[in-house]
This record gives structure tokens, sequence and C-alpha cells, in this order.
């Protein structure tokens, strides 16, 4: 099976920082990916070039057969792939609806009652079904990150890329998100996660990756990497989070 | 970053307050814009020797400036855009252009522009015209209007286009981020993102440069246009009245500016959404 993400020889390099060394990582289709590791080690870096947010210097990453090379190919890559970041990101001049309308009529040009039944559907989905007229500012931190997810659902991504979503949140609002990113996981979606959260990776995820300075240190299933690491630097970091 | 939920009710509440305590501070400034128009009818009506015959005089020269204003500010407000984007771009060559240009107007008087465009640049074109022997550049006379709001649309815009650079810098990067993500094109982002945010951010000093451009268009009296500056010259020269032109002159400039700080104030409240 053609994994759904490929990524050969990433490198990147922020000034003289080499940020990203030789990431070769793929994914297939269905797949949850938690990728772990201290702050600095890439983890948000790798995440952010699979929808070419980031540039990369050297290598190739082709996401469903569609390499990232060209604008128009960034472009089509982008509507396939849904991100959620830690700070939300919502857009504050809109509400909670308009923000799930946007880039469906925007990207998908969908007619105005095709988006707002998928829009309302979503909200459901996500448990916040009553906020539909309120601007982001006037929720809490989790029902933000809600709608974030939601707005990303409304494209119909194929991926979901989460770069460390309750990281901003707090302990009481972690929940809630991780969740909706439960339920995603067993609708089938294809997630990379950047997360330390190790209950939700147990529950959702098939693979556990750490990295430590810009590399891949270790790749096993989350119940095995968390509990049995081989590598030291894994045992080291774990040690440091648990 | 993470204000606990809000109930919306209390924006409405708040909004109401803000309001009547705009109200409030509008009253003080309808009464300077009467106190200076009832000044000019004062005279006007009181002393009608001079002023009888120097309103209407004057009058042609009021509709010259209003109009250079609007059409250059209009101007403005566009290029001003193109040029602030060019300064965000990533292309080099975009950017460097953008960056030249508004550090080379920047640092020339407006009143050299303005003569430049008037003057200079049509014996350029002459000159061209010569040595290319093309009549229609040879005979290329611009009238002082046209080469007046050119002047002063390219001069402001070199300042607007830093008003709404910092507008759209203000921004966080990540609603740029946000808007690519689902696959918006830069332009997209730009136009239903960045810019509808950064509206509040720009509009005040955007009204700041309208004014001031309302003030500079007296600088176009130095290339023959008959605005209001160039009419108070004229009455002056052949009346020999001098103390009573410019104090009519000036009330009228101040009439004029003290309304467009209010309509500058009334925009900018309308713009301003709820959150």
């Amino acid at each position: 099976m053609e994994p759904i993400i490929r990524i050969q020889n990433v490198h990147k390099w922020f000034g003289s920082v080499h940020a990203l060394m030789g990431i070769n990582l793929e994914i297939l289709k269905g797949q949850v990916v938690v990728v772990i590791g201290p702050s600095g080690s890439g983890k948000s870096t790798l995440l952010r070039c699979i929808n070419r947010l980031e540039e990369f210097d050297e290598g190739m990453i082709v996401v469903d057969g569609i390499p990232l090379d060209t604008a128009k190919n960034i472009n089509a890559v982008r509507t396939e792939v849904g991100m959620v970041f830690q700070s939300f990101n919502l857009f504050p001049h809109l509400t909670v609806f308009d923000n799930l309308l946007l880039a469906q009529k925007v990207v998908r040009k969908r007619g105005t009652n095709e988006s707002e039944n998928k829009a309302r559907m979503l909200l459901e989905k996500v448990g916040i079904p009553d906020k539909a007229s309120y601007y982001p500012l006037q929720l809490s931190g989790g029902q933000q990150q809600r709608v974030a997810i939601a707005r990303a659902l409304a494209m119909d991504p194929k991926i979901m890329l989460f770069d460390e979503p309750t990281s901003a949140l707090d302990p009481e609002m972690i929940q809630e998100v991780l969740d909706v990113m439960l339920a995603l996981a067993q609708d089938g979606m294809t997630m990379v996660v950047v997360s330390h959260e190790m209950g939700f990776a147990r529950a959702a995820a098939n693979r556990a990756i750490l990295m430590d300075g810009g590399q891949i240190i270790e790749e096993a299933p989350p119940d095995i990497l968390f509990t049995n690491p081989k590598q030291e630097r894994t045992k080291a970091f774990l040690s440091k989070i648990l | 970053m993470n204000s606990s939920s809000l109930p919306a009710p209390s924006t409405k509440s708040l909004s109401k307050s803000d309001k009547s305590e705009k109200k409030s501070r509008i009253d003080p400034w309808w009464g300077l814009v009467a106190l200076v128009v009832g000044l000019i009818a004062l005279l006007y009506f009181g002393s009608p020797d001079p002023y009888q015959k120097m309103l209407p005089f004057l009058k042609d020269g009021i509709w010259i400036t209003v109009k250079i204003t609007l059409v250059s500010f209009l101007l403005v407000v566009v290029l001003g855009l193109g040029v602030g984007l060019a300064r965000l771009s990533k292309n080099t060559i975009i950017r460097g252009i953008a960056t030249v240009y508004v550090e080379v107007i920047r640092g020339i008087p407006m009143m050299v522009q303005i003569i430049f465009w008037y003057f200079a640049l049509p014996a350029i074109v002459q000159q061209l015209g010569v040595s290319l022997k093309s009549d229609a550049l040879m005979n290329f006379r611009p009238d002082g209007t046209t080469m007046a709001i050119f002047g002063l649309t390219f001069g402001y815009a070199a300042y607007m286009s830093e008003v709404y650079r910092s507008g759209i810098q203000s921004i966080s990067r990540g609603q740029m981020e946000a808007a690519r993500s689902l696959g918006m094109t830069y332009f997209q982002a730009m136009r239903y993102v960045i810019l509808p945010q950064a509206v509040r951010v720009i509009l005040p000093p955007l009204g700041n440069e309208f004014i001031t451009l309302l003030k500079d268009t007296a600088l176009v009296s130095a290339v023959a246009v008959p605005d209001l500056t160039r009419r108070g010259r004229e009455f002056q020269a052949s009346t020999f009245i001098i103390i009573e032109t410019w104090v009519m002159v000036a009330l009228i400039y101040l009439t004029m500016t003290l309304l467009a700080t209010r309509l500058v104030s009334w925009v900018e409240k309308r713009s301003k959404y709820e959150r």
C-alpha cells in the first residue's frame, strides 16, 4: 500500500541550526502517529513541513500522491490536510459559525446550504452547537480548540495534523479536546499528533515516535515506547516527563 | 490566552456604555465646528465690505481643494496598499523596489515633489520627444490639477504604505498560517482574514493621513492650481486686503479639517466590531 504521507530524507536549517537531519517516515492511511520529544527537537518543524507551512531545504515529501513542490501542489495538499495549532488561531473577527464557513466557501466553493449544514454538523460533533453565534474570544480555551478542530474538518481533510493541541489549555479543559481527537481517531482519520499526552497516545495511536536533535531516535507502538524504550535518549526524556 | 468563558450578553452592555461615553465626547467637537462656522457667518454678515466680495471668489478654490483631497486620498488608499504589500513580499526584487520608493519619497519635501511633477517631469518628457522626434511627447503639457494629484498621491502613498505594513504586521503570524493551512491563497488570506483585522489598527492613522493630506493640498498652489490658498493669494494681490483674506482662508481650512475629523471618527466607530 502506498503510504498517504511519505517523508524522504528531509533536511531543514534555521540559519546555522540543523533543525531536521534527514528525516525518513512513512505513514499509512488511517494510522495515528504521536510524536514526542524535548522542545527544540524538531517535532513541530517536521509537522509543519507536511503541509509546507515550513519550507525544507532538502529531501521530498509526498502527501496523498502529490509531491510538495510547486505552489499549486502545495495548495492542493493543504486543502486535504487539516491543521490544529497550539494557539488555536481562530479568526477573531468572525463568529464561530463563520470561522467554519469561510474556507468552505472561498476554497471549496461550496454553496451556502451545503457549507452551513456541514458547519452545524461539525459543531454538533465537537459538542458546542450552541456557540455558533459567539465570537472566538468569548469561548474558553477548550471550546476554542474544538472549534479549531471543527474548522479544519469542514474541509473534509484526509489527514489531520495536531501541533501541541492541548499545551495552551488549562488542565480541566484538556480532556474535552482529547475526547474529540479520540473520536476522530476511532473514525479512521489519519492523524499526526505532536503531544505529550500519554493517555491519548496509548488510547488512540498506533505508533509513537521520539525525536531529539532533529532526528527520529526511536519508534514503537506507544505502550512499548513508553514502558520499555530501547534507546538511552528515549529513557532520559521519558523520565523527565512521566 | 485562556479567557474563561465570558457570557455573551456582557459585550452588549459594554458597547452601550461605550456609546454613551462617545456621545458626550461628540458634543464639544461639534461645538467647535459651530463656533468656527458661526465666526465665518459673523464676518460675512457683520463686515460685508471685504467678505461678501471675498467668499464668492474663494468658493471655487474650496471645491478644487476638496476635489484634489478626495481624489488623491482614494488613489493613496489603493496605491498605499499595493506598496505596503510589496514591502512585505518575500520576493527580494519587489520588496527592494518598494523599499527604495518609500525611502526616496520620504526623503524629499512634498513641495519639491509637486514642483517636480509639474515642471520637471513634462520637461523631461518633452526633451525625450525631441530626441525621439515624437510630436505627441514634444507637446506634452499636462494640466496642473492632474500633476498635483499625481504628486500628492505618489508622495502620500509612501507614508500610507507604512501604515498598512505596520497594521498587517500587527496581526499574529498564526492567522496567516491558519488561513493558508485551510488551503487559502495568500491573497484570499489577506482579503478575508488579515485585512479585516488590520483595518482596526489602520483606520486611526489612515484618518490622520487624510487630514494631513487635506492641509498639504495647499502646496499645490505653487503649481498654478487655483485651490483655496491660490485663490487667497490672488484675492490679496488684486485687492491688497491682507489680514482679512488670510483670516478667512484659515477659518475655511479649519472648518474643513474639523469636519474631516468628525467624519474620520464616525467611520472608525462604524468599523468597530463587537467581540
